[in-house]
């Protein structure tokens, strides 16, 4: 199988929108295959690697933090990296610089970072394919 | 003759639009082109036997491959798929975008 570089581009915003587990699942395969994915988030989706992000409990069911295990997205920005690595891909993470700063969003998982529209259509240029996933 | 992968996310009881994304799939594959229609999310919805599922038929005998996302399909306790549809694993959209086939998202 030969090394393929994936470029996606994500707009909604997180806890909001099924499109992310999509996209998330779609990442995750493709940074398992060892693929370099580049990644712009736009709009909502900047938000998705902001990293204040915290878990919380779910008092209505009687789970404090642990039991209720409660996904972020940050720490599924930061796994996708790591399976990228683990399997000899790299991710290019970008965080479209107006939308953070409008949403003030501007702290960042490691290893993603701020950028523009021109990331994306460099991301574009460069890669063998190009998913948009929009918001509804 | 081009591929293209239709992935469709909407939920067709809710959104007419749905509708047109299955005239556009079947306009690529009657001009020549191969075309997948992947279900996604509330798009698989149309793929539990129902009024909307006939269109999906129709769809396969005009030599679209419809195909809906197994883990939608499960989280939505459909057990049985329409004619013409076949479960898939989400590996299909990075198999079609590593093959550099056109990919579109609805």
């Amino acid at each position: 199988m030969s090394k393929k570089t994936l470029t996606i581009a994500l707009m909604d915003p997180p806890y909001e929108s099924e499109n992310l587990t999509t996209a998330f699942r779609i990442l995750d395969i493709a940074a398992r295959r060892g693929y370099d994915i580049n990644v712009f988030a736009y709009e909502g989706a900047s938000g998705l690697a902001f990293v204040r992000q915290m878990p919380h409990p779910n008092p209505v069911h009687g789970k404090d933090v642990a039991e209720e295990n409660h996904p972020t997205t940050k720490d599924q920005v930061a796994a996708v990296l790591a399976a990228a690595e683990q399997n000899g891909g790299k991710v290019d993470w970008v965080n479209c610089g107006m939308c953070v700063d409008e949403r003030g969003v501007n702290e960042f998982v490691p290893g993603t970072r701020r950028g523009s529209p021109a990331d994306f259509h460099a991301f574009a240029e460069a890669s063998d394919n190009v998913l948009v996933i929009p918001t509804k | 003759m081009t591929q293209y992968l239709l992935i469709e996310s909407r939920d067709p009881f809710e959104s007419n639009d749905v509708s047109y994304y299955y005239d556009l799939a079947r306009g690529l594959a009657e001009s020549g082109n191969q075309v997948t229609l992947l279900l996604v999310q509330n798009g698989v919805l149309s793929a539990r036997p129902s009024a909307h599922s006939a269109a999906l038929g129709a769809l396969a005998r005009s030599g679209v491959t419809v195909l809906a996302d197994d883990f939608s399909v499960k989280e939505r306790g459909i057990t049985r798929l329409a004619e013409g549809v076949v479960a898939a694993p989400i590996d299909v959209v990075v198999d079609h975008l590593a093959a550099g086939h056109k990919t579109l998202w609805h």
